[in-house]
């Protein structure tokens, strides 16, 4: 077994609202092993992004507060560092890249600079030297590098993408996180950006949180999922076998949402009702207002994890044994 | 770029026909015979009869009017009807007088509200915050009138460390560029202070904190140079009015600027010389607005790339 690069424990993050105490994320537990990529998968609202931003230490503050928990990595709990200690991990160990390229990269500096600036910070280099490492870095990226001198609003949205992939992969991270890299590209340049996050993920050997609410990229793209719902992982599996055989009834239901080529199937079956106001999550299972299988216990006690097989996990009773799983 | 401020440039021209068509018709049929303010009012009339020939006021109103661009055009806007000197040279000779107050004005307001703002908005709802925008609320509610003369009670009668008015050393300039900065410092202070705060919101600044880039670089680097271009345009407004408005400030400080000539023009009906001093305003208004639209360019690519 490979080693753990990441490790969150117990994490818990709120928001401080007007219409009250938002759960963003609670008693969320996840791990990243070397060199594998993580498909963090949920519906709009459940959390992703803010777990991503708890790793950085860059929940916005206020009104977000990352209450409790540990985030073990590469052997040291990030939540104890000092913000200067952060700031040597940020952009350096972690980077991020973030889901809109059109309003991600700052409009008046060039992009060349942009990448410059994060190189100088960590490597130490010279402006020469972080220009020519600037340069190379566009190249890697498929952007000629004469256009190191341009500015954002002179590239398409794919393009843009890619210079924000050239920042974060610029020193070199041991953790990649990229929110919904393409969710706000075309299907042909979402495919293109993959393509290239796949190349450069085993080139440089980088480990990767890949945040996204589409399976199908999950599919082309992670080693293992986590599915979130509602501010916590409800099943971990490797993507294979969650492809396979879901167990969570929730997933179950992501994967009745989508057509498939092979069966003959008139109507989906959609996951009925809405996710739940955050303000008021539901008691229990967080699931259970929505789960076709819920019972009684589901409303009263918190699921536990249940390891089904090796390295699969499932947060539900229906594995606990406490819960008669019903056939649909 | 050189094309867009030359198009500017030859853009003024029909700006100051506008402006001299309008204020030479104001000035036209307002009441008043500049013949009779020439040669006072006990005057035999057949006098004032022959300067009213020689002057050409008894040509229709396009002949004059023709007369006065023609003229202008040539840098002659008549002679004053008071001092009997060009009006062009009268107006020329206070002019440094306004500029070095209003520029020292706009300095004062930015070196103040450029730095609280920026403070203000990366330290909202502090205690330093909250007091600030207390200030600034009483600096852009003031009268300027009423603070320069409080000024003059406090700083010249009571601790006697500068003149209460005059003009010509650096210790002159300091309470009248006070005075006619502070609402301006107000104003701008409150424009940075949004204007940051709108952008440190921005998906891109989040970018670069997520380089490990320090919060100075953050805020001097990434925000503010996005923050600029309201605060600029602000900056530019408030010189324009310092250069045009600074009348009440000159006549406390005595201080001897365009605007207390025009007072002092309007006030004895010398017509050659508020028709002149109100072209040299919105020459000087245009100018300031064509600087500061250039200076966005500078400021945002963007701008700079619609400039073609």
């Amino acid at each position: 077994m490979s080693e753990t690069l990441l490790d969150i424990r117990d994490l818990r993050v709120t928001y401080q609202t007007e219409e009250g105490l938002v759960l963003a994320v609670d008693n969320l537990n996840l791990t990243l092993k070397k060199g594998e990529t993580l498909g963090l998968v949920g519906e709009t609202g459940a959390g992703k992004t803010t777990t991503a931003l708890a790793v950085m230490q860059l929940v916005p503050n206020p009104p977000g507060t990352v209450e409790s928990g540990e985030i073990w990595f590469n052997g040291e709990n990030l939540l104890k560092k000092k913000n200067e200690e952060m700031r040597t991990v940020r952009g350096n160990q972690i980077s991020m890249i973030f889901q809109d390229p059109m309003t991600s990269l700052n409009p008046v500096l060039t992009v060349g600079f942009q990448i410059e600036e994060a190189v100088m910070l960590h490597q130490k280099l010279t402006s020469k030297q972080a220009e020519r490492q600037a340069r190379d870095m566009l190249k890697l990226v498929g952007i000629p590098e004469g256009r190191a001198g341009d500015y954002p609003h002179e590239f398409s949205g794919g393009m843009r993408q890619r210079v924000g992939i050239a920042i974060a992969l610029s020193c070199n991270p041991s953790l990649l996180i990229a929110d919904e890299p393409t969710t706000a590209l075309d299907v042909t340049i979402q495919a293109q950006v993959l393509d290239l996050m796949r190349r450069l993920r085993s080139e440089f050997g980088t480990s990767m949180i890949l945040i996204t609410h589409d399976l199908g990229v999950v599919a082309e793209v992670c080693d293992t999922v986590a599915i979130m719902y509602a501010g916590t992982v409800v099943e971990t599996s490797d993507t294979r076998r969650l492809f396979t055989e879901p167990r969570h009834p929730y997933t179950q239901g992501l994967f009745g949402s989508i057509p498939s080529l092979d069966e003959e199937v008139t109507r989906l079956s959609p996951i009925t009702g809405i996710m739940p106001d955050p303000t008021e999550l539901p008691s229990g299972c967080r699931f259970h207002p929505r789960c076709p299988m819920a019972a009684e216990i589901c409303s009263q006690r918190t699921p536990t994890m249940v390891p089904v097989e090796e390295g699969h996990n499932v947060h539900c009773m229906i594995y606990e044994g406490l819960v008669e799983a019903k056939k649909e | 770029m050189h094309k867009y401020i030359l198009r500017r440039l030859l853009l003024l021209i029909p700006v100051m026909f506008g402006v001299s068509f309008v204020v030479f018709t104001i000035m036209f049929f307002t009441p008043g015979d500049p013949a009779k303010i020439l040669l006072g009012e006990r005057a035999p009339e057949a006098e004032v009869q022959a300067l009213r020939t020689q002057m050409g006021l008894d040509d229709p109103y396009l002949v004059q009017f023709g007369r006065f661009i023609f003229n202008a055009l040539r840098g002659d806007l008549g002679r004053s009807l008071t001092t009997r000197r060009p009006a062009a040279q009268e107006l020329w000779a206070r002019f440094p007088a306004t500029l070095q107050l209003a520029a020292a004005g706009v300095l004062v307001a930015v070196l103040m509200g450029i730095p609280i703002g920026i403070i203000s908005a990366t330290k909202q709802y502090s205690l330093f915050d909250g007091f600030s925008m207390v200030l600034a609320l009483i600096g852009v509610s003031m009268p300027n009138f009423w603070q320069g003369i409080m000024m003059v009670l406090l700083f010249s009668i009571v601790l006697r460390w500068f003149p209460s008015s005059g003009y010509g050393t650096f210790r002159h300039l300091i309470m009248p560029a006070l005075t006619i900065g502070t609402s301006s410092a107000a104003t701008i202070t409150r424009m940075t202070r949004s204007s940051m705060l709108e952008v440190v919101r921005q998906d891109y600044i989040r970018t670069a904190r997520a380089k490990g880039l320090s919060e100075r670089v953050v805020i001097n680097r990434h925000a503010l140079k996005n923050a600029l271009i309201p605060i600029v345009t602000v900056i530019g407004l408030q010189f324009g009015y310092l250069l045009g408005g600074a009348v009440l400030t000159e006549t406390i400080f005595s201080w001897p600027g365009v605007g207390r000539l025009m007072v002092d023009a309007i006030r004895q009906r010398d017509y050659t010389v508020v028709q002149g001093g109100v072209l040299l305003l919105a020459l000087t208004f245009s100018i300031v607005n064509l600087l500061v639209d250039i200076l966005y360019a500078y400021i945002d690519p963007r701008i700079k790339a619609q400039y073609k």
